[in-house]
């Protein structure tokens, strides 16, 4: 894309600008990127009300960008006018703008709150930490949920029930992107899922992933928002559907749906927070010490009182406890619980850094067909 | 005083397979609705088959004909889906019982001039049939929306319980959330306060640009003209990216003026093309007689120009509005966070979550517009009264 590289190109120049050097000074206003929704929520109540009530001089807006978090902050640096402070992205975002220079790089033991135990912070998000420039904060997985009044008398346990039109007749929902969906059609063809990648990375792999999503492309409504998936489960309109598993957690236990997840080959994925590279001194200093607060073991363990997804620290994981609006216990509704983790895929971060473009392009023509 | 009736036989041949398809067309949708189309369509056409031939060829009064249909779909209505099936079998009967007499009795032909052709009279019915199909395409989507926004759910879904009509399945929670809620308050003030100020300056510079450019002796009319509209006919993503760009170097970005200085730009082409169009009709010589009578230049316009203008300067005003009040790209660009506005609180709103929140706010916003464009309305016929124009 000749937009793309002309940003980047201009970046070099404007980068320098943003580096001044008042010390000691701590900004007051504070805006928060996020994806919006009971997620955004979630961050709200467990890091910003009690950080806000600590620091009562401190204002804080939040902007539901995280969508387009990367070309936002592409144009941001461009015209050289940085307007966030920390921003919530996927890793694999995260790693794309770490590579392109626009997040900061930070050493996690001196950035980050140790454990209460003294393991420093690096261990205690262990191999989460993805890139240099990122803060890990929740375990999120990708996974399907299906209508229990729509599957007869024996509900899907098998990821493979997807393509299984046979014994589930119907519509299904699957995200418009190849990620995880290339990956579910090679497992359900019968490659170990130990191969998959190495399968995917060729082009006859990519051609049978597609063929084996054919036998169902009839009957799949694509989704591109989070939120797609539950309004599709909720009107009936799809037997089973992918979508992240708060998402799936919020239709099931806070709307009362008659809804419920399949775990079998659930994709585990990370988000997490990235501080904007050139930043004033004082806005940089006043991102680190919020961060420094929220990504601590107790506020990661706070989280999942409003939502099911796992906290990234280890040490937080003992401390989770119930939801605090419904009372129930959160630990069973985890991605990462045993009961639920039996059998699932972890997002390949490079491999998607390598093949994404190439693949994109295939997907979306094999889609247009 | 006694009437000269023509009496003729009715032509069955016409009518009967006429109003047979209908029914097997409304039969297919019932029959569609309860998982059985085929069974619906030939049910659909032997029933009206049936009764239009019964009803119209037996010597019985029209008006006993006429509420047996009407009873008799209710009742196949309530049989086959209780209190929605009644209502709609209801509508059913009283379209059929006017139906069949109206093709039978030919009184389609009797609010026509007599010297048509039938084709002409097909045609008549047609075009009004096509108007009213694309009304209804106009219409549906928003009417839609009205009843979903009462929905007791957290989804576009018409719940079992709402159409029972159960109270039940029906709430005003959304419209709590958006009047409580201080993200959808914090965008409804930002719309409030960003709207009206870009209405005034595109109508300032509108109007000027506008009477500047009517004026004959002025150069490059044309090229001006093109620059100043170019707004509306450039991609708004494009002016969208270039704003943004253009804005962050002087330092607009992000701020509450360089909203409503971008929003006034996207309303200016309207004021313009409004004003022009109520200035082709101006006669100039009001004002050269107003100056012959000693007003200055700014007196002739107030006085003069501007109360004949009016109407022109009030619909581009309301175009202006419009589109800054629904302006949903600009914003996303030239704002940030903290000029979040109603159309950017719904777009992100519909793309994180789908919440009927969204649903109640469109009806409000459904409602304002109704009201504001009625206001407007009379106001102009009121002013029109005034003056002795009629309206037309």
């Amino acid at each position: 894309m000749n937009f793309t590289k002309t940003l980047m190109a201009t970046l070099a120049v404007v980068m320098p600008a943003g580096l001044a050097t008042a010390q000691g000074q701590l900004a007051n206003d504070m805006v928060l990127v996020s994806w919006g929704g009971a997620y955004q929520e979630s961050q709200h109540r467990a890091y910003v009300e009690p950080y806000i009530e600590m620091n009562s001089s401190v204002t804080a807006t939040w902007d539901e960008s995280s969508n387009e978090a990367v070309a936002k902050l592409r144009a941001m640096n461009e015209a050289g006018n940085v307007t966030w402070d920390v921003v919530d992205v996927v890793a694999a975002d995260a790693i794309r703008l770490c590579d392109e220079g626009l997040a900061l790089e930070i050493n996690h033991d001196e950035f980050l709150a140790p454990a209460p135990d003294g393991t420093p912070a690096s261990k205690d998000f262990g191999n989460l930490i993805v890139s240099d420039c990122f803060i890990p904060q929740i375990v999120y997985s990708t996974t399907f949920g299906y209508r229990t009044d729509l599957v007869g008398d024996t509900p899907p346990s098998d990821v493979c029930a997807i393509f299984d039109l046979a014994a589930y007749p119907g519509k299904r929902s699957l995200e418009k992107r190849p990620l995880n969906n290339m990956e579910w059609a090679l497992y359900c063809d019968g490659v170990a899922k130990d191969e998959i990648y190495d399968v995917l990375a060729t082009a006859e792999g990519q051609k049978r992933a597609l063929a084996k999503l054919d036998t169902i492309k009839d009957d799949v409504i694509w989704w591109s928002a989070g939120a797609d998936t539950p309004q599709l489960l909720a009107d009936g309109e799809v037997v089973m559907g992918s979508t992240y598993n708060g998402r799936l957690f919020s239709v099931i236990e806070e709307q009362n749906q008659p809804v419920e997840i399949l775990w079998d080959m659930q994709v585990f994925d990370l988000d997490g927070w990235i501080i904007p590279a050139g930043l004033s001194a004082e806005r940089e200093a006043r991102a680190r010490d919020f961060l420094y607060f929220a990504t601590d073991t107790q506020r990661l363990a706070d989280q999942a009182k409003y939502i099911s997804y796992g906290p990234a620290r280890a040490s937080s994981a003992p401390l989770v406890g119930n939801h605090a609006d419904l009372g129930i216990e959160m630990a069973p509704h985890m991605p990462t619980d045993p009961n639920n983790s039996a059998n699932t895929l972890l997002y390949n971060y490079e491999f998607w850094a390598d093949y994404r473009d190439d693949i994109d392009a295939t997907f979306q023509a094999w889609l247009a067909k | 005083m006694p009437t000269l009736e023509r009496h003729e036989r009715p032509n069955i041949a016409f009518y009967v397979p006429l109003i047979a398809a209908t029914g097997a067309v409304l039969g297919l949708l019932v029959g569609n609705a309860q998982g059985t189309p085929l069974l619906g369509l030939l049910g659909g056409l032997l029933l009206l088959a049936a009764l239009a031939t019964i009803s119209t060829l037996s010597g019985g009064q029209e008006k006993y004909w006429r509420w047996g249909i009407i009873l008799l779909f209710v009742i196949g209505g309530v049989a086959l889906g209780r209190v929605v099936g009644g209502i709609a079998g209801l509508a059913f009967g009283i379209f059929f019982a006017w139906f069949i007499f109206w093709l039978a009795k030919r009184r389609y032909r009797s609010k026509l001039p007599t010297y048509l052709t039938s084709g002409q009279v097909l045609w008549f019915y047609t075009f009004r049939i096509i108007v009213g199909a694309i009304l209804v395409f106009l219409i549906t989507p928003i009417l839609v929306v009205l009843p979903l926004s009462f929905n007791a759910e957290d989804f576009f879904t018409f719940t079992p319980e709402m159409l029972r009509f159960d109270p039940e399945g029906y709430s005003l929670k959304h419209y709590r959330d958006f009047f409580h809620n201080p993200d959808w308050q914090q965008a409804l003030r930002n719309s409030v306060l960003i709207a009206p100020v870009a209405t005034l300056l595109s109508v300032g510079f509108g109007t000027l640009a506008a009477i500047g450019l009517s004026q004959p002796y002025v150069p490059f009319r044309q090229a001006i003209m093109a620059i100043l509209i170019s707004p509306m006919i450039v991609p708004l993503i494009i002016s969208a990216a270039g704003m943004y760009f253009f804005y962050s170097r002087i330092g607009l970005q992000g701020t509450y003026f360089g909203v409503v200085l971008a929003h006034a730009a996207l309303g200016i082409p309207f004021v313009i093309i409004t004003v022009t169009a109520t200035l082709v009709g101006f006669d100039r010589s009001l004002t050269r007689a107003a100056a012959n009578l000693g007003a200055n230049p700014v007196t002739t316009f107030l006085r003069i120009q501007m109360p004949l203008i009016l109407p022109g300067v009030i619909s581009g005003g309301l175009f202006a509005f419009i589109t800054s009040f629904d302006e949903v790209v600009v914003v996303l660009f030239v704002g940030s966070a903290s000029q979040q506005t109603l159309p950017w609180q719904m777009f992100t709103g519909l793309r994180e979550q789908i919440s009927p929140t969204i649903l109640a706010v469109a009806t409000i916003l459904v409602v304002i517009s109704i009201l504001l464009l009625a206001t407007v309305e009379m106001l102009r016929r009121r002013s029109e009264r005034l003056r002795g124009i009629s309206p037309t």
